[in-house]
């Protein structure tokens, strides 16, 4: 194509290769989509009891149709432009942009804890449909729980895939994405399934208290240490170990992201499937101040239910009677359910993909107090480059305002950051850098 | 006190935050391009879907009141330096104590035959966004005349619809008065890469119409003729200095001021794009600007702006501190290839100087380091795909560090994020090979320090 003669040496312009408008590109794109909407068609009829007779073949038609047809579409994407940021049209999309379709799909999550939560029974073919898988993991029928728990973990699966080819010219955030599947996958999914299976506590090794607040109560231990012999006095320890040793020092060493991104399952599904959403976080003053007040009142609620229940479980019950429990069950309804659920993933669409992660989790609160105060973590800006152009702010799901640091030349080191590292992924000028660096000097105050 | 700053960018806003924040001046910023400061460098986000308005606003609208910073949307169309006040459109005057120009920039036009067609236009402003999205709602075929930061940018945001681009450059490869060959090599191929039509060595003849007055092809100086419904004139800016032309402020290509950013009017100071610089070696007082027209430097970098502003609002405040912008240092994106430089680096060696260059296999990542070829003194680096720490290399270049000591520390300079590959021992290679008798090695990192 082109040649340019040079004085002393010919320099050659032909790239490897030319990313041309392709048809046959967007033909395969067309047919990837064509094969997930087909599949959440077989999904949607499932829903009537057509596939009662015939669950193996409907699962493949449902959730294997919508697995294999989105990954072929996010590999066709490859195909189209080099890798980069490619975040075009975001703001133009009703799904990604809070438009009408944005609000249907929020209604419809929501909707769907709804019934999960308070009329499982209307699930009743769709847990069928995943009959035969629990009973190959498990060895035992499928409860609502565990369609959950195939829904949750398709999703993070899928959608990691779409992070990594979306971010294929980033290795942090590919190692990241695998690792946050593989702990979906395995420690959420097949190691409690095979938990049950052996006829052990079902325990998920990822969540610890305060996030899987049961795992201190005194009733869950008691259940754990005398239905699972040694195996349960290990959970038991796991997870006061986690929370007590392994917490402060892992925080230390690289933030709160170890946890956050690449191991806790909400954020597993928030990196995943709710990247698509992550620039709708709220970055405004106020948003922030909310913040800080609820998720250290999530916090202080937790620490109270943990030990009303233990004053309670200490003095056989004389000390509050019903009402530690009764505490401890709008805990969970308020919390776990209404937060957590609903609003935590039911408004994606509207309110990003952290809303739980910042506003209500007592984990997330927790870390952050350690990262704030006592860890190597920060995220570093790169001398005078910053052109505020505000991506790094657009992009964090957090809804920190990171160019509020950048700009000035400050390290960012707020309790809230998860460490994702997409304001470094998106920065056009190269100035974010997320880094674990000996303490001193860490604030480095400007102005 | 009023100061009054004619202009919201980034020089403007810099210094109205450095005063507010150092005296209890009242401070007022009119603008007509908006109300609110915005980052011009991501207007292209905007144009692309990135982001929306919003996003790209550095500060939310409530800080300019609680840091009583007093925002004017209107247009100056006066200024009277003998009653020390400026006329706005709507008629009504405003004192000023200290003024500051800080009006930017306007895009270059060369007189061509068809410029102020339909469908043709720079890219500057909010306002040129705005037109643009009416100039290319429904086209398929854009020229774009000029190889430089906006024309890629320009390019790229036209890609990202859809729009078929053909840039016009010329320079034998793209921004290639700036970039050595072989980096120029690089955006060029990548601009190709992008299914781009890259045309090089020529340039623009003529903008042809159709009957309704709207571009419908161009003319190049090798006669071809480039059918297109939209023409992107990128060929770099010049000082916006319309306002200050009939006034008794000077001006020559921008307005007039020494390193203090100070006019020849007393009070009356310019910074940032449309400022022209005097040196002043030499002379204590206040010089007469206008004896040496001709050494004047023009700067039109967000970050030269944003230094300039400081070095203003501090010479306002009364700290008479002269404006030096230090070790050079810019940086840009072409497409998806990050490009950052620290110090000097002309586009080919000048005298007493060499270059190493390595560039990866991919074509896609390189590095080129600058030094003086008698003490082999570390002069500037050009780094593409890859992110250098820019203080260490600063101070790298301030110290004269030799470019062996450089690459043999460069591990130390790299800002890339967490596990990505590492290239500095193939580099060191080049060298080593390049270089028979040397034999470079990584300094290892200081293990101290991990806790």
């Amino acid at each position: 194509m082109n040649k340019i003669n040079s004085e002393d040496q010919l320099i050659q312009i032909v790239p490897f290769k030319i990313y041309s408008q392709n048809n046959n590109v967007e033909l395969m794109k067309k047919s990837g989509l064509a094969v997930t909407g087909i599949g959440f068609l077989f999904l949607l009829i499932s829903l009537t009891g057509i596939s009662s007779s015939q669950p193996i073949m409907f699962f493949f038609l449902s959730f294997g149709l919508i697995a294999a047809g989105s990954i072929f579409y996010f590999i066709m994407l490859t195909k189209e432009a080099p890798a980069g940021i490619k975040n075009n049209r975001i703001f133009f999309e009703a799904f990604t942009s809070r438009k009408t379709a944005a609000w249907l799909l929020g209604i419809i999550l929501t909707g769907f804890y709804v019934v999960l939560y308070w009329y499982p029974e209307l699930m009743q073919n769709w847990i069928n449909l995943v009959n035969p898988l629990s009973y190959w993991l498990r060895g035992k029928a499928a409860d609502h729980w565990f369609l959950y728990g195939s829904f949750y973990t398709t999703a993070v699966v899928v959608m990691a895939i779409r992070m990594i080819v979306k971010y294929r010219h980033n290795r942090y955030q590919i190692v990241r994405s695998i690792s946050v599947s593989i702990f979906q996958l395995g420690f959420s999914f097949i190691i409690p399934g095979i938990l049950v299976r052996l006829n052990k506590p079902e325990f998920y090794f990822n969540y610890f208290w305060p996030l899987k607040f049961q795992y201190l109560f005194p009733g869950e231990i008691r259940y754990l240490t005398s239905n699972g012999e040694a195996l349960g006095y290990f959970m038991v320890f796991w997870g006061i170990a986690m929370f007590v040793i392994a917490t402060p020092i892992l925080t230390y060493f690289f933030g709160k992201r170890w946890y956050c991104s690449w191991v806790c399952g909400c954020g597993g599904l928030a990196e995943t499937a709710g990247d698509p959403f992550r620039q709708n976080s709220d970055k405004s003053l106020k948003a922030w101040k909310l913040e800080r007040w609820l998720i250290h009142s999530v916090l202080i609620f937790v620490v109270v239910t943990t030990g009303l229940l233990w004053i309670n479980s200490a003095t056989g019950g004389k000390a509050l009677g019903t009402v530690s429990q009764a505490f401890a069950e709008w805990y969970g309804f308020l919390i776990g359910a209404l937060f957590s659920g609903i609003i935590g993933v039911g408004f994606y669409p509207i309110f990003g993909s952290r809303v739980w992660c910042r506003f209500g989790c007592p984990m997330a609160a927790t870390l952050g107090m350690f990262q704030k105060y006592f860890s190597r973590f920060r995220i570093t800006t790169n001398g005078g480059q910053c052109i505020s152009c505000g991506n790094c702010s657009t992009y964090c799901e957090m809804g920190i305002d990171v160019k509020w640091y950048a700009q000035r030349g400050q390290n960012i080191i707020r309790s809230s950051c998860v460490g994702c590292g997409i304001c470094s992924a998106v920065c056009p000028r190269g100035v974010l850098k997320l880094e674990n660096l000996p303490m001193a000097g860490r604030y480095n105050k400007v102005d | 006190m009023h100061l009054v700053i004619i202009g919201n960018g980034i020089t403007g806003v810099t210094a109205a935050r450095y005063v507010r924040k150092h005296s209890e001046m009242q401070v007022t910023i009119i603008s007509s391009e908006s109300k609110y400061f915005f980052s011009r460098t991501a207007l292209m986000y905007v144009y692309m879907g990135h982001m929306k308005w919003e996003n790209i606003k550095p500060y939310e609208d409530w800080f300019w009141e609680k840091n009583k910073i007093e925002l004017m949307f209107a247009n100056v169309t006066s200024i009277d330096t003998d009653s020390k006040s400026i006329r706005i459109d709507d008629n009504s005057t405003v004192k000023y104590d200290k003024l500051v120009i800080a009006t930017g920039s306007q895009t270059n036009k060369f007189g061509w035959r068809g410029q102020d067609l339909k469908g043709v236009q720079g890219l500057y402003s909010k306002q040129d966004l705005e037109m643009l999205e009416e100039n290319t709602r429904h086209i398929h075929a854009a020229v774009i005349v000029g190889g430089g930061l906006i024309g890629i940018e320009l390019g790229e945001m036209l890609h990202s619809r859809g729009i078929h681009v053909t840039f016009l450059v010329r320079e034998k490869l793209y921004w290639n008065s700036i970039l050595p060959d072989q980096e120029a090599a690089m955006v060029s191929r990548h601009i190709i890469e992008y299914n781009m039509n890259l045309i090089l060595g020529v340039e623009l003849k003529e903008i042809l119409p159709d009957e309704k007055g709207r571009v419908r092809a161009v003319k190049t100086s090798k006669g071809e003729e480039i059918k297109c419904q939209f023409v992107g004139l990128t060929p770099g800016v010049h000082p916006n200095i319309d306002l200050v032309k009939n006034t008794k402020i000077e001006t020559v290509r921008g307005v007039l001021v020494n390193e203090y950013l100070e006019t020849n009017i007393p009070d009356v100071y310019s910074a940032g794009d449309c400022a022209e610089i005097i040196s002043t070696e030499g002379s204590k007082n206040k010089p007469a600007l206008s004896t040496d027209k001709s050494a004047g430097k023009v700067e039109q970098l967000w970050y030269t702006g944003k230094m300039q502003g400081e070095i203003l609002a501090r010479n306002i405040l009364g700290e008479k501190i002269k404006y030096s912008r230090g070790i050079w240092y810019n940086s840009a994106k072409f497409l998806d290839i990050e490009y950052q430089t620290y110090g000097f680096v002309a586009n080919s060696p000048r005298d007493r100087e060499e270059s190493f260059y390595w560039e990866h296999t991919s074509g896609k990542i390189c590095l080129r380091l600058v030094y003086s070829s008698s003490d082999r003194a570390i002069l500037g680096v050009n780094v593409f795909g890859m992110r250098l720490r820019h203080r260490l290399f600063e101070s790298w270049i301030k110290e004269k560090r030799t470019v062996e000591y450089v690459l043999e520390n460069l591990h130390m300079a790299n800002f890339d994020p967490e596990f990505y590959k590492k290239y500095e021992h193939e580099i060191l290679e080049k060298y080593n090979k390049e270089n028979p008798g040397r034999n470079l090695i990584l300094r290892k990192k200081n293990l101290i320090g991990i806790f």
